[in-house]
């Protein structure tokens, strides 16, 4: 546990009756990046808020790289960046970093450089009021990578972006995370983190739920694989038949499997021949896996 | 610590010059400072009196309103609109303590407002000397004037920190703003004045009135340099009170600064409690 990243023990926070996180331990490694995922008001921002000491918890324990959060030496190595921020529209970008290296101690002539790293370099110069949604954000991240961080926080960094710009902030995580930092990440778009992180934490409602690899959680979750079959013009009830189960659903048959079963299914799919047209084979997404554990929380709640 | 407060100090200099908050502020205090000098001291000529010096008599009366407002617009965003726009959760997991963070935007809005005062005020200054209408005399009113409306301004951004770290949103911030410069620029003058006239002779008049004035920093502000011109038979007023004070005006300088200092102290012990 020594040379974690963040600890967190126990952690609970109330706010009046509500608790808004309850009783969550984890702990982070160096170059991990995890996200933690959870529906609005599960927790998240709460969580994050307390480990850069922004908020005190009612009980358990937090420790940023063995400090505690919001300690001068915990903020030294913290980055973060919130999920919605409006930069003053009159700066341009590179004053905007030079401004963040200033205050973290940090050299302000790399501003350039860092700007470069986010694709901002032509716009450097430029008005932030004259950025687009993903150049500010993207300038949020050029500010989160000032001075090397050790472990960044990021709450939603993607959301509101177009697929490319996604692409591009998880190419610069996982640099970030080639160089030892951890990186913890809030999100709702769970598909695109798929084979973007390296583990995946639940909130739901205050707990958490799941704390695992995304393999590892599907595995876990035990969620059948979906199989829609296209048949033939009214071949459909014959199908259904011959398939031992399924909906129909006009000129189509779903079906779920379990993992071991799905060669076999898959096979017998092929031998009816020509009455089938087409297979959609659905693995379980994350969405899937995310609603799984969720669901499964709140009705043991 | 030095260099954070500077580099927070320099941001906000920089946002005024850039969104030209600098130069609404020293256009308008040119504006009316050179209406005042042009046209309010025609008659001073047969008083035999230096009409720079006049002039800053009429300056004092103006400040007393501008410098307020021009304060309170400078400083009630400066938490609560950071909070609203999420740079404060940014800036605030940086290393820096939230009181280098106060220190920096009071300096940063405090050189803003300087530099209004200066150049707005030093343009009628400019206009009276070069027209022969000034002396050197003139000249250090005129200093003592820029001088104390920078800490009566110091005091009024304490203020509208106060407001700031109390309210979560700028538009609630903005209106406590608007009400705080009504109530100490006009509302208390107005009560001052009524009990006043209710009571010309009684105990209000004589004990309390002088030492209400001294509490409010627009009315110590506009007292202390009134009675420093010795103007009161020019302008009348106010001014009049001067020379009937049981203290020295000096002491009205005082409570200009301890005002601001404890305003600002205030401010500082709010910030603390704030999550961003």
């Amino acid at each position: 546990m020594t040379n974690s990243t963040l600890t967190v023990q126990s952690v609970t926070k109330r706010f009046k009756s509500h608790i808004a996180v309850d009783r969550v331990s984890f702990a982070l490694r160096p170059g991990e990046r995890v996200a933690l995922l959870g529906h609005n008001g599960a927790g998240k921002t709460t969580l994050f808020k307390m480990a850069l000491g922004f908020l005190k918890r009612d009980e358990g324990d937090i420790a940023v790289m063995g400090a505690a959060p919001g300690s001068n030496s915990a903020r030294r190595v913290t980055a973060y960046l919130p999920e919605s921020v409006a930069f003053p529209a009159a700066l341009t970008g590179e004053e905007i970093v030079r401004f963040y290296a200033r205050l973290k101690g940090a050299n302000a002539g790399g501003a350039l450089e860092l700007l470069e790293r986010v694709g901002l370099e032509d716009a450097a110069r430029r008005r932030v009021g004259t950025y687009s949604k993903g150049m500010r954000q993207r300038l949020g991240l050029a500010q989160a990578l000032i001075g090397k961080p050790k472990f960044v926080l990021l709450d939603e960094p993607t959301t509101g972006l177009d697929p490319i710009s996604r692409q591009n902030v998880y190419e610069l995580i996982g640099e970030v995370a080639e160089q030892g930092a951890t990186v913890l990440l809030s999100s709702h778009a769970l598909t695109e983190l798929e084979a973007r992180t390296d583990r995946i934490l639940i909130l739901s409602k205050g707990q958490l739920v799941a704390d695992d690899e995304l393999g590892t959680l599907r595995a876990q979750a035990g969620l059948p694989i979906r199989l829609k079959v296209w048949t033939k013009p009214g071949a459909v009830r014959e199908v259904a038949e011959q398939l031992g189960a399924g909906k129909m659903n006009g000129t189509s048959v779903e079906l779920d499997c379990g993992l071991d079963d799905k060669v076999r299914t898959l096979s017998a799919i092929s031998a009816l021949g020509n009455l089938v047209e087409d297979v959609d084979v659905h693995a379980p997404s994350l969405d899937d896996v995310y609603r799984h554990f969720s669901n499964t929380a709140q009705k043991e709640a | 610590m030095l260099s954070r407060v500077l580099t927070i100090a320099a941001q906000e200099i920089r946002i005024g010059i850039r969104n030209r908050w600098i130069l609404l502020a020293t256009l308008i205090l040119a504006v009316f400072s050179l209406a005042l000098a042009l046209l309010g001291s025609a008659p001073a000529g047969s008083l035999g009196v230096d009409r720079l010096t006049i002039t800053v008599a009429s300056l004092a009366s103006l400040s007393v309103y501008l410098v307020p407002l021009i304060a309170l617009l400078l400083a009630f965003d400066a938490i609560c609109g950071e909070i609203e726009r999420g740079t404060l959760l940014m800036t605030f997991s940086c290393p820096i303590s939230r009181p280098e963070f106060l220190l920096g935007k009071a300096i940063g809005h405090t050189l803003v407002l300087t530099f209004a005062l200066v150049i707005g005020y030093g343009m009628t200054a400019a206009l009276l000397v070069s027209t022969g209408t000034g002396s050197l005399a003139g000249l250090a009113d005129f200093s003592r004037l820029i001088a104390t409306s920078v800490l009566l301004g110091v005091c009024f951004l304490a203020i509208g920190y106060v407001l700031s770290s109390l309210t979560r949103q700028s538009g609630t911030a903005a209106a406590a703003a608007i009400a705080a410069w009504l109530v100490l620029v006009v509302l208390y003058d107005l009560a001052l004045l009524g009990a006043l006239v209710a009571n010309p002779s009684g105990i209000f008049a004589s004990q309390v009135f002088p030492y209400a004035v001294l509490l409010n920093p627009a009315d110590a502000f506009r007292l202390f340099n009134l009675a420093a011109l010795g103007a009161s038979d020019l302008v009348g007023g106010m001014a009049g009170v001067s020379e009937a004070l049981p203290f020295d005006p000096v002491l009205a300088l005082a409570s200009l600064v301890l005002f601001a200092g404890m305003a600002l102290t205030a401010s500082a012990v709010l910030i603390r409690r704030i999550t961003p």
